[in-house]
């Protein structure tokens, strides 16, 4: 009876955070939704669940995040040694999956969390990504492979956000009651992290008004979804990104699973590489717009689940670590007495709140720009709300790599050190710390690695964005016994502001490449330090947290000031050099 | 086809995680002191019965409970879950009611909401485990009893299959329509809440909870939606004799209660071999453990 959401009273306190107010009252339309038209599959009416208040809707969030805490400890965290020994099997050009994979989503199912985000006519609960990213959290501590199954909502967000309402109201009910799963299916054996390099043809069929699909794609999760979204070239002749669409796939006969992959870790997902040979699809929103537009949208909502994940597994690899050095005795005393071991375990658990801090603030983000969105769809928006939507977009966009490039980082280290407290046993296959070693090792590669969400991050935290994001934090009210750690802040600020300025001299291209991560990672600590100074004025709680939280990264940040210092571009040659690139 | 099906259930103390004050000193349980759950067994019977619904969507989950105001909560769990309404037995004159005074209340609320097709119930309450009051009830009803269900196999207008489990095997049965099934604990478990019906049923109120709602605005929304009324049945209701129900309806009478703690006293080592794995059957044979 482990309930992961009541056993965490840090989900709570994020739920509880000030902006839900304006995130739900945006999502809820102010409360005043009244739905014409129903497409979904359950015999519950939108007006039967739609809240009339905050209130109402906080309540809404709490007891279904109770529910979800409740499967993930009760049903998917006790599944999950045995998911990961199984695995998924390919047989008949069907990927069967493991037997307690097939029970996690059947209790998902039951409880309706298949359409979180989904508006209330197409069957979803209409509830914000910031409570659905508490699930992703939950879900993937209790088993993180069931994450790229659970977080494939993604498909049906993008699937709103850009297809015409007839697609919309025959495709999102079908994953809103659970009866579809879906895929993104974007990778090619020769276009990975170079998705502009996508050949994968399709060709319109006058005869049928549909798109044929023709080529091969690799490393597609849950590639056997009953629904995909397809990247593919519908422009003959086209070289880059530009001719590339986007195309929704219904499952049928005429695309062969050529195998699943044989991977390290999330053993439960399934990672097919698939032929089609002229498989029909339909096309989503327009024409050459599918990388440029919908993929990063597609990818963005990706990238705030494997935060997720990573904090997740990072979870679980911490309550591990901690259980086992307060029962395993050495030297007559329990391990975690001991300064090299309680060191490591504080240091996780600061590290996961500073993640989680910044994963929930990026999540409300996301919420308030896609409402507003949403909202221009309906209504002309105010010019106060314009200007919303811009500014939070403009924010969503910047953390969203920042948080998936730190906490996937971050969680490799944090599993690495939980097996370290383990000792010898950890290496054995009898504890978890073991598979999640193995299954953390992923998140900081797939929806783009860690070397390219810095691709992503590094002009924000160069900006006046990054700029603005500090001054607004600092200028919010705090408690007196919180100010010095105000200070240390502001001293931090310094040494990074002076260190921007070094590079900007510097104007040179290589020379911020090579240091772009230390400049991310310097950038990632003082907005996780001022987080988690507003958390501490929240709840004392997180006091502590804070202070060494910041007194780590202080040092931190000082150590790459040096390092970025001291490597100048006659010394990059020298890397160059060893390992003969020039 | 479509069923009409009434689930008794219970709300009990949580006996799996008892503390020093469980008990009272007049050695009946503390209820205050443990916190209220569903009773295992009745949501075992309550996913038969959602099972059942999966298949033959039209058909009606009724869920009946005895119990003070609080009980509600039972209902309205159900609800999550797929039940459509519920009825609250209770009353302060049902109050120490053992398994005989229980099934008479039991059978007379049956009786009242009438015209079902199944009554399924939980083998036993982890509160008494007597796993008296469903064999009590349908004999009191004369309806056909099966107990410790394990699978409705199959479900016809007239006829019920169920696979029993019994402590050295299993065994299939049938009987005729309406009857009463006792649910074992290995039957599936019961699915979770359903974060929708979470939504649309939190707000079902018995009437003495509507009373309570001090938002006038709330009070009135409940009031205008027929599917968030639980109804309550009291002895007036029930038109129940008075000398069958409570304190004085119960033949049971607890005279004392004796705290039995097994002891373990030596044990042996017995080593990975055939020699030793025989010798160990040959006592066990001998001191009467086996056989």
């Amino acid at each position: 009876m482990t309930n992961f959401y009541r056993d965490n009273e840090d989900l709570k306190f994020h739920l509880n955070n000030p902006f839900m107010k304006r995130v739900a009252e945006l999502k809820e339309r102010y409360y005043k939704i009244t739905e014409n038209k129903y497409y979904g599959k359950d015999r519950i009416k939108p007006d039967e669940y739609k809240p009339a208040s905050f209130e109402d809707a906080l309540n809404n969030y709490d007891s279904t995040l109770e529910i979800t805490g409740e499967i993930a400890g009760d049903v998917i965290a006790p599944n999950a040694e045995s998911v990961d020994a199984e695995g998924p099997v390919l047989k008949d050009n069907r990927v069967h999956y493991a037997k307690g994979t097939v029970e996690n989503l059947k209790a998902l199912k039951q409880a309706r969390l298949t359409g979180v985000t989904q508006p209330r006519k197409y069957g979803g609960l209409n509830f914000p990504t910031t409570v659905y990213s508490m699930m992703i959290e939950m879900v993937s501590r209790g088993d993180a492979s069931l994450m790229n199954l659970f977080g494939l909502q993604d498909i049906g967000e993008t699937v709103k956000e850009f297809a015409d309402e007839d697609i919309k109201a025959k495709y999102i009910p079908m994953f809103a009651s659970g009866e579809a799963t879906g895929a993104m299916i974007l990778t090619e054996p020769d276009a990975g992290s170079d998705l502009q390099a996508v050949q994968l043809k399709a060709h319109f069929e006058e005869s049928t008004g549909l798109w044929r699909l023709n080529g091969v794609k690799r490393f597609i999760t849950n590639g056997n979804a009953e629904l995909s979204l397809v990247l593919a070239r519908t422009e003959e002749g086209t070289k880059d990104g530009r001719g590339l669409s986007m195309l929704l796939y219904e499952r049928d006969d005429t695309v062969q699973i050529r195998r699943i992959e044989n991977k390290m870790g999330i053993h439960g997902s399934p990672t097919c590489e698939m032929v089609f040979k002229n498989s029909p699809a339909i096309l989503i929103g327009k024409r050459k717009f599918g990388l440029i537009k919908y993929v990063m949208s597609l990818m963005n909502g990706a990238r705030l689940g494997v935060s997720g994940q990573a904090i997740g597994i990072s979870e679980a690899a911490y309550r591990e670590a901690l259980k086992y050095a307060q029962e395993r005795a050495q030297f007559g005393k329990k391990i975690n007495q001991f300064a090299p071991v309680y060191e490591i375990l504080t240091d996780m658990k600061v590290k996961i709140a500073a993640l989680r801090t910044l994963y929930y603030e990026t999540s409300r983000f996301v919420d308030v720009y896609k409402s507003l969105e949403e909202i221009e769809h309906e209504r002309d928006l105010t010019a106060e709300e314009k200007n919303d939507l811009k500014k939070y977009k403009k924010r969503a966009d910047f953390y969203t790599p920042l948080v998936k490039g730190l906490s996937s980082e971050a969680c490799n280290s944090i599993t690495y050190d939980a097996i370290q407290i383990h000792g010898g046993t950890g290496f054995t296959k009898d504890f978890p710390v073991e598979r999640l070693y193995r299954d953390a090792r992923i998140t900081s590669i797939y929806e783009g690695t860690t070397q390219l969400q810095v691709v992503a991050s590094i002009k924000g935290v160069t900006s006046r964005l990054f700029t603005e994001m500090i001054d607004e934090y600092t200028s919010r009210k705090i408690p007196y016994e919180l100010e010095f750690l105000r200070k240390e802040l502001n001293v931090m600020r310094k040494i990074y502001v002076n260190t921007i300025e070094k590079v900007e001299r510097h104007n040179d291209q290589e020379f911020l490449d090579f240091h772009a991560r230390r400049l991310v990672e310097m950038a990632g600590n003082l907005i996780m330090g001022h987080l988690l100074v507003l958390d501490a004025a929240r709840d004392p709680r997180f006091k502590l947290t804070a202070e060494v939280f910041i007194k780590k990264a202080r040092a931190e940040n000082t150590d790459k000031a040096l390092v970025i210092n001291d490597i100048d571009n006659a010394f990059i040659n020298n890397y160059k050099e060893l390992t003969k690139l020039s | 086809m479509a069923f009409r099906i009434i689930v008794l259930a219970k709300q009990v103390p949580d006996t799996r995680n008892v503390g020093e004050d469980a008990m009272t000193s007049d050695g009946t349980v503390n209820r205050a002191a443990l916190p209220a759950i569903y009773n295992p067994e009745d949501l075992n019977a309550l996913e038969q019965a959602l099972l059942i619904k999966d298949k033959y969507a039209d058909t009606e989950i009724i869920i009946l409970t005895m119990g003070p105001p609080r009980a509600a909560d039972i209902i309205r769990e159900s609800m999550f879950r797929d039940a459509d309404s519920g009825y609250l037995v209770t009353d302060k004159r049902f109050a120490g009611a053992d398994t005989l005074a229980t099934s008479y209340v039991i059978s007379k609320a049956v009786e009242k909401i009438g015209n079902y097709d199944l009554i399924l119930s939980g083998r036993q309450a982890i509160d008494g485990d007597t796993a008296q009051v469903g064999p009590q009830t349908a004999e009191k009803l004369k309806l056909p009893q099966i107990t410790y269900a394990e699978e409705i196999i199959d479900i016809k207008k007239d006829k019920v299959t169920v696979k029993r489990r019994l402590e050295r095997g299993v065994e299939v049965v049938e009987s005729s329509l309406p009857a009463l099934i006792t649910v074992h604990s290995s039957a599936e478990k019961c699915r979770p809440k359903n974060a929708k019906l979470y939504m649309k049923y939190k707000h079902a109120k018995t009437p003495t909870e509507l009373q309570t709602i001090a938002d006038d605005y709330l009070n009135q929304s409940v009031r205008n939606k027929d599917y968030l009324q639980i109804e309550e049945l009291s002895v007036d209701d029930l038109k129940c004799d008075i000398q069958k129900i409570g304190l004085a309806g119960s033949p049971t009478k607890v005279k004392k209660i004796d705290n039995v703690v097994l002891q373990s006293k030596d044990s042996k080592v017995i080593r990975d071999n055939d020699t030793e794995i025989r010798q160990l059957m040959q006592d066990l044979i001998t001191n009467h453990t086996l056989g």
